[in-house]
């Protein structure tokens, strides 16, 4: 006989997010020497804990090499990753995430940046950090998938850089 | 002179310039200062510069926070430029706990109102990532009329905002409740995709909302249909799948929308069917859509049909050639491998041959997995494949998979004399790996088995003589062959060769054992209470015996140097009692936790031990075990014991884990229909005051068998309920064996017991359902 099944428990997780809510924790972009290109935090955490957690997420990433999966379970998360070259995508979401869904939203999300800076690569980013942010407020909005269109992605970073 | 300040450009190649950190660090904090000077100087032309310096610096871990103020003074400016960067660096520089963030809550507004689409999105996207309660209170009207604004790029950024307004400030659903439905008439899609989430959010936060959204399932699955069959918009599909994420979102509200609902769930049932059947798998954009697919098939209530289709599909995921898309698939059969169980069952083959996986993450959940789908049918096959692969795996699956073996072979064991096998080779392979009890378990099983004394006593010699540094072995080999050394010494046993042992042979052996230094001070207890033993086991004079006892006396770990004394006084004082003393052990009961170890010393130590009253222990052991009700007959009566190991095994068990005294608690007949009859006895364990354990018993008075009998139980929401697997689903006629299965609930809130008992079975040639509360609980059981 299984256990009968109980109503998930609604406890309130750090900084008063519900734990088991299926968001976006936070989205890294890094590279292998652990120097972060990009850091977007869905979830308010303290500065040495976003320090903290970078360098947890680096150890665990880049140890990982062609024959693991590209999930990763992290504390009570999941972090979902990609690596491009020498950059590492990580999305990091909640145990009950769709692994292959967020797959799909990293590798469209380097499809963007790399229509958007004409075959992009790590200097790119560098440079032009702050238009990195753009496209990814363009794209993930409050911890959720925004617009996954890439010609409407486009389009609109377009229309906001002739400004 | 004013030092023109570098551009953003310059100072990034500056700084990827420093060869060493001390000069990167130099680097920046010169610039910093310039920086801080620059903002206390207050020049506007160049402040967003300066501000995106700053941003640049703290992306590199340096500290930033003098920058603030002048995200606000930029966010107020009229400039775009200033705006966007103002607004970035308030998203990376502020967050709630720092009260800086509330003056900006004032420009939010104003930027919200005046029409420009795109300072309206940096508004609401800075609102949505760093946008506190208090924040998301002042600006939430606001945000709500954007929701129904004609122009998309706006409306979808609100409609993600009202989703963060919500997460933080639940009370404000009921504002964002009314426009999501003119919003899922949206054909655009990324405001579709904000509103999926938005509903989502809303109904997974109050049930009212659920129920109100449940009126859209059918649009919603109109919506889903459309997007499958026509695709709405080519610019949305990836690798050939139109709009992966809104048929994902979709599918996961649907999922919520269905979970215990027949009605939705059976409008669903159709257009689940076609997205599994249709949806093109060679890409991982369509294996997305059909994993989420497969979950939502498995928690709305679905007809048997889809179930196995989607198990099925899980089933064809195993064998895709990309490790993720495996992963994936393991992980979701393991959640429904006890509900499905013999639709899991047909995929077994290929979960096994994701044992051989490199990652090991794939290997564990295939281990798991694999555990899970043993059953009598298949056990012998199975443990084969799972020796096998403990041979191989790596260290840290070791454990998990050698006391899983075990505990399938004690559920499913076809003869004794394979389970004896089967432990026997899990210990040689991983001994030091397996639990605590394995010891005991084996001693008690051999010990059980009279018929395989002779085989069992022979093998455990010869694994022995092979190899004395695993320890539980070599400690079941000492125990048995102190116990049978007689039969190993007969030399003829029809189930294995012919082996021939001399005495001196086998006490060389138990010497070893005990002198050896990868020996644990159990295991020499274990080796010299077998020498002992063998003293009247063996035909010889027992000089050599009695030397090693006696060098023992003096022996440094006190617990050798105590039994040693204590055989010493047998050989001389009291050799008359010897061979009493000696005598094969009884079979043990079964029952709280026997230690092997605790047994024998107090078996030795007993000598002078005074004969207990046995009488009023065992009926005080009775008692104990005697979880059941009074109709069920009488509890297995202590075994004939010898007089004096039955005083000490008396003792032993008064020792048990789950109490010593028991607070009783009237039993309580709850159920009974043609002669079928559910009893409840209870049991508060006085160590943990939360815990109440029901022993269920249901027997059976009638003329014929009930059979496929299942118990569910159900507790309000403040209980915890662990159900454990009951003794078996068929209650034989006639009062024969009842069947008993037993219920933990935690109660940490003391709050008043309600149970609900749902039962189902076959009696007579009928189903029947029973579905009951339980009354007249009595006040003990949660108080």
């Amino acid at each position: 006989l299984r256990e009968q099944e109980l109503p998930r428990s609604r406890g309130t997780g750090a900084a008063g997010v519900r734990t088991g809510v299926a968001m976006i924790r936070f989205i890294l972009i890094q590279n292998r020497a652990g120097k972060t290109r990009l850091a977007k935090w869905y979830m308010q955490f303290d500065d040495d804990e976003k320090q903290k957690l970078i360098e947890e997420v680096h150890a665990v990433v880049t140890v990982r090499d062609a024959k693991h999966t590209n999930f990763v379970e992290f504390r009570n998360f999941k972090i979902i990753y990609r690596r491009y070259a020498g950059l590492y995508f990580c999305i990091c979401v909640d145990v009950n995430d769709n692994n292959l869904a967020y797959l799909e939203a990293i590798h469209n999300f380097v499809e963007v940046l790399n229509e958007y800076f004409h075959n992009v690569c790590e200097l790119d980013l560098v440079f032009n950090f702050y238009k990195v942010y753009t496209v990814v407020d363009e794209m993930f909005l409050a911890g959720e998938i925004r617009e996954t269109s890439q010609t409407k992605v486009l389009k609109q970073l377009l229309m906001l850089q002739s400004l | 002179m004013v030092v023109p300040s570098l551009k953003l450009q310059d100072l990034i190649e500056e700084i990827r310039g420093a060869k060493t950190q001390a000069q990167e660090r130099e680097v920046i904090q010169k610039e910093c200062a310039h920086i801080r000077a620059s903002f206390r100087d207050g020049d506007p032309l160049h402040r967003h510069r300066q501000l995106a310096k700053l941003l640049y610096v703290h992306m590199l871990g340096y500290p930033a926070h003098f920058g603030q103020m002048e995200c606000l003074k930029l966010i107020t400016s009229p400039r775009f430029t200033d705006k966007r960067v103002g607004y970035l660096g308030a998203m990376l520089l502020l967050d709630e706990r720092q009260d800086a963030h509330l003056l900006i809550t004032n420009s939010i507004k104003n930027d919200l109102s005046q029409g420009i689409q795109a300072v309206q999105g940096l508004a609401l996207c800075t609102l949505s990532t760093v946008g506190s309660a208090e924040m998301c209170r002042d600006l939430a009207t606001e945000v709500e009329k954007l929701l129904l604004q004609p122009g998309p790029y706006v409306r979808k950024k609100a409609v993600l905002t009202a989703v963060h307004i919500i997460r933080k400030v639940p009370e404000l659903s009921n504002i964002f409740l009314p426009p999501c439905a003119q919003l899922l008439h949206e054909r655009h899609h990324g405001v579709l995709l904000g509103t999926i989430t938005l509903i989502t959010e809303l109904c997974e936060r109050s049930p009212a909302a659920l129920k109100h959204f449940r009126k859209v399932v059918p649009q919603l699955v109109q919506i889903l249909w459309t997007l499958v069959t026509t695709g709405y918009s080519t610019e949305h599909s990836i690798s050939g799948v139109s709009d992966p994420f809104l048929q994902v979102q979709i599918l996961r509200l649907l999922r919520i929308l269905g979970r215990n609902h027949e009605e939705s769930s059976e409008t669903m049932n159709d257009l689940l069917a076609q997205v599994a059947t249709n949806t093109d798998t060679s890409r991982n954009a369509g294996n997305a859509v059909l994993f989420e697919t497969v979950l939502t098939i498995m928690d709305i209530r679905s007809v048997a049909g889809l179930r196995v289709l989607a198990v099925n599909i899980l089933g064809r995921f195993l064998l895709n050639s990309d490790k993720n898309i495996r992963y994936v698939a393991l992980t979701s059969l393991l959640r429904v491998v006890q509900s499905d169980h013999s639709a899991v069952q047909r995929h077994r083959p290929t979960v096994v041959e994701c044992l051989r996986e490199p990652d090991a993450s794939l290997s564990r959940r295939a281990l798991e997995l694999s555990l899970a789908l043993v059953n009598s049918s298949n056990v012998r096959a199975m443990t084969q494949e799972l020796q096998s692969f403990l041979e191989s795996c790596p260290p840290d699956l070791r454990a998990d998979c050698a006391s899983g073996i075990l505990l399938a072979a004690e559920r499913f064991a076809p003869t004794k004399r394979w389970h004896i096998d089967t432990i026997l080779r899990v210990l040689t392979m991983a001994g030091t790996h397996v639990r605590d009890d394995a010891v005991a378990n084996l001693t008690q099983l051999i010990g059980g088995a009279q018929e395989l004394h002779a085989y069992s006593v022979r093998r455990l010699y010869s694994a022995l003589a092979e190899d004395i540094s695993q320890q539980p072995l070599v400690q079941v080999a000492a125990w048995c062959i102190g116990e049978y050394g007689d039969l190993l010494l007969e030399g003829s046993c029809e189930e294995t060769e012919p082996l021939q042992v001399e005495e001196e042979e086998v006490l060389a052996l138990l010497e070893k054992v005990l002198q050896s230094h990868m020996s644990l001070p159990a295991t020499r207890g274990y080796a010299l209470t077998a020498l002992m033993k063998l003293s009247t086991r063996l035909r010889g004079d027992n000089n050599r015996i009695r030397q090693v006892v006696s060098v023992y006396g003096s022996c440094l770990d006190v617990e050798l140097q105590q039994r040693a004394v204590e055989y010493n006084a047998l050989f001389q004082k009291y050799d008359h009692m010897r061979a009493a003393i000696l005598e094969k052990m009884p079979l043990v009961e079964r029952g709280g936790t026997q230690d092997e170890e605790a047994k024998e010393s107090k078996e030795a130590q007993h000598s002078e031990a005074a004969l207990v009253p046995t009488e009023p222990q065992a009926s005080k052991l009775l008692d104990l075990l005697d979880l059941l009700d009074g109709t069920s007959g009488a509890a297995q009566p202590p075994p004939p014991l010898e007089p004096s190991s039955e005083g000490t095994s008396v003792h032993l068990l008064d020792l048990p884990c789950v109490s010593s005294a028991p607070a009783s608690i009237p039993n309580l007949k709850v159920f009974e229909r043609e002669g079928l009859q559910l009893n409840l006895s209870f049991v508060r364990p006085p160590g943990t005051p939360a815990l109440l354990l029901i022993m269920v018993t249901a027997i059976n008075t009638s003329e014929a068998d009930v059979t496929h009998f299942v118990c569910q139980a159900a507790v309000p929401k403040s209980f915890q309920l662990q159900l454990q697997a009951p003794s078996g689903d068929t209650v034989p006629a006639q009062g024969g064996l009842p069947v008993t299965q037993l219920l933990r609930i935690l109660n940490p809130k003391k709050a008043p017991l309600r149970l609900k008992l749902r039962l189902t079975y076959n009696h007579f040639g009928q189903s029947v359902q029973e579905i009951f509360e339980v009354n007249n609980l009595p006040v003990e059981t949660w108080q």
